[in-house]
């Protein structure tokens, strides 16, 4: 297949990704985006065949190597529980770094396969693309793999901060930066070799001091990354349909990251630099814990919901932990059958990821129509009877918008506080992510419910 | 003078970056989860890379270091593109109107 013809229907795949996107502007038109995307991946990848032209035993191996992963990836699709969602997409991300490494290593000892030059004498514009896209892809793997390990829990969602880290961090950016520069001039191999080193280096010590309740951030950040990454592989080998997915990737990335810091409040540096909370708000808490709080069980909650004419509920982290989901509906079912209205208030950094409570939502059949983002919603509060918070706390918390010293001054809250009655299902009285005491809990009007997520919703259901 | 063909990547990139902004921020929040998941999936198209690293022919050898790189890449970016746009539509049947 001759180049032009294979550059034009790469520039097609590219086509077809944008498509893809275009879809997700409403759930009716997204399935077929989705389509769209397969369509695109598909036309990639038979291009390519055709034009390496090498049906060897290679391409029979190509093809073995290509069914595996493909059958992992798509038991893993089938299995996974919508609850471990963000895990699932930061191991993705890191799978995606990595191949962006093994292509670049590769490209890098064999680039005459690319027509990038011959070994000790590579393009140096093709030897920085291909540097750059090793080293992003380097950085998006192991700071993906940090991520996966804290949202499954097999590491400590608590940052971890060390002295001179963000000195040691800038140390590392630029010895990155100077080995680019120096691989150019040398072209020797221990160079490349050091930079992917450093570089994955660079990715956990990234991800390492950022807290668990700021993974929408670093999931988004990794996103865009694995897109520079890409993009920066596309480069090297003069691939349409890699830059431009690498492009979309990116951008998408960098606006999820900007979308999740404008609903926390915060910069993207501030998020980044990790560590909010952890150390300031520690010791003053414990003055507080004597107020009063006014108890409730199921059957109060059941009994307060069914003689309302309006609930919202605003689900939280602590709903996607206790897996409450279809219990919640359960609930809301009863709720509708009394004729109660019911709808749902999202914040935008609820739970671990992007959209996280939305997919939650919609796997236990709630339409998509009954759901809302916090500016639809917000007003509405004011004329709500009852509502009911589960597992959320921080992106209630009223002392946003009132204490100038508080960390979470300035967030866009939920204005729960503006309800005839709250209903708080929690654990315990512990304060949140931010390690800030929720006002909420002792007003007059609040009723606390102090059990598992799941657990007090099926009971109140039952009571209803 | 001729126009370096790096110039006319790079320019499919940055308008490829603006076609990215504008399509991003038109997407419904409530889609924010299987945005991740489906760039996820068309990131892997680096597989393309991968098939070229894997199947370079070099002294009859098909296994030679950077044929392995190659293979290596083609796995996990197969695990991505399969798990990626499979998990995608799995979500994407979920989202239902309410029954009237």
């Amino acid at each position: 297949m001759s180049a032009n013809l294979s550059a034009f229907f790469y520039l097609i795949s590219g086509i077809l990704f944008i498509l893809a996107l275009r879809g997700l502007s409403s759930p009716e038109t997204s399935r077929q985006g989705n389509y769209f995307g397969i369509a695109g991946m598909v036309i990639s990848i038979i291009v390519t065949f055709l034009s390496v032209g090498n049906f060897g035993p290679g391409f029979i191996y190509v093809l073995i190597f290509l069914i595996l992963g493909g059958s992992v990836g798509a038991f893993i699709a089938f299995k996974i529980p919508m609850t471990a969602m963000p895990e699932l997409v930061a191991g993705f991300h890191s799978l995606v770094g990595l191949a962006a490494v093994f292509v670049a290593i590769s490209a890098f000892l064999n680039p005459e396969a690319f027509s990038l030059g011959f070994i000790g004498n590579i393009k140096l514009a093709s030897l920085i693309e291909m540097s750059l896209g090793a080293a992003i892809g380097a950085i998006t793997f192991s700071g993906s793999i940090i991520a996966f390990l804290k949202l499954r829990g097999i590491m400590s969602g608590a940052p971890i901060t060390f002295k001179g880290q963000h000195f040691i961090n800038l140390i590392l950016g630029l010895a990155i930066i100077f080995l680019i520069f120096y691989l150019c001039r040398s072209q020797a191999s221990n160079i490349f070799w050091l930079l992917v080193t450093i570089s994955f280096i660079v990715g956990v010590l990234l991800i390492i001091p950022i807290g668990g309740a700021d993974m929408p951030v670093v999931i988004s950040m990794l996103n865009s990354y694995s897109g520079w990454a890409a993009a920066g592989i596309g480069f090297t080998l003069e691939n349409t349909a890699l830059i431009i997915t690498g492009a979309l990737v990116g951008s998408s990335g960098a606006i999820l990251s900007y979308i999740m810091c404008k609903g926390m409040n915060r910069s993207f540096f501030n998020v980044i630099l990790g560590g909010w909370g952890a150390n300031e708000q520690s010791g003053s808490s414990e003055s507080k814990e004597q107020k009063p709080v006014k108890n409730g069980n199921a059957d109060d909650a059941a009994f307060l919901m069914k003689n309302a004419s309006s609930v919202i509920i605003v689900p939280g982290y602590g709903m996607a932990v206790a897996q409450a989901q279809h219990a919640l509906r359960e609930m809301v079912d009863a709720l509708k059958k009394n004729g109660v209205k019911v709808s749902y208030a999202i914040h935008p950094v609820a739970g671990r990821m992007p959209g996280h409570m939305n997919v939650l939502l919609a796997e236990a059949n709630v339409p998509y129509d009954e759901v809302f983002e916090l500016e639809e919603i917000n007003n509405d509060f004011a004329n709500c009877d009852v509502a009911y918070v589960i597992g959320a706390n921080d992106v209630t918390n009223p002392i946003a918008k009132t204490d100038p010293q508080s960390p979470i001054y300035g967030m866009p809250i939920l204005d729960v506080e503006k309800s005839k009655s709250v209903l708080f299902v929690k654990r315990s009285l512990s304060p949140g992510y931010a390690g800030i005491d929720n006002d909420l809990f002792y007003r007059d009007n609040t009723l606390m419910l102090f059990a598992d997520a799941k657990k007090m919703t099926e009971e109140i259901v039952k009571s209803l | 003078m001729e126009i370096d063909p790096f110039i006319f990547r790079l320019s499919i990139f940055i308008l490829s970056i603006f076609i990215g902004y504008y399509v991003v921020w038109s997407v419904t929040p409530s889609l924010h989860t299987p945005l991740m998941s489906v760039t996820n999936a068309i990131s892997s198209v680096i597989i393309v890379g991968a098939i070229i690293a894997a199947l370079a022919e070099t002294n009859s050898n098909i296994f030679e270091t950077s044929n392995i790189f190659g293979f290596l890449a083609i796995i996990l970016a197969a695990v991505n593109i399969f798990g990626g746009f499979l998990v995608t539509q799995r979500m994407l049947q979920m989202y239902k109107k309410k029954k009237k």
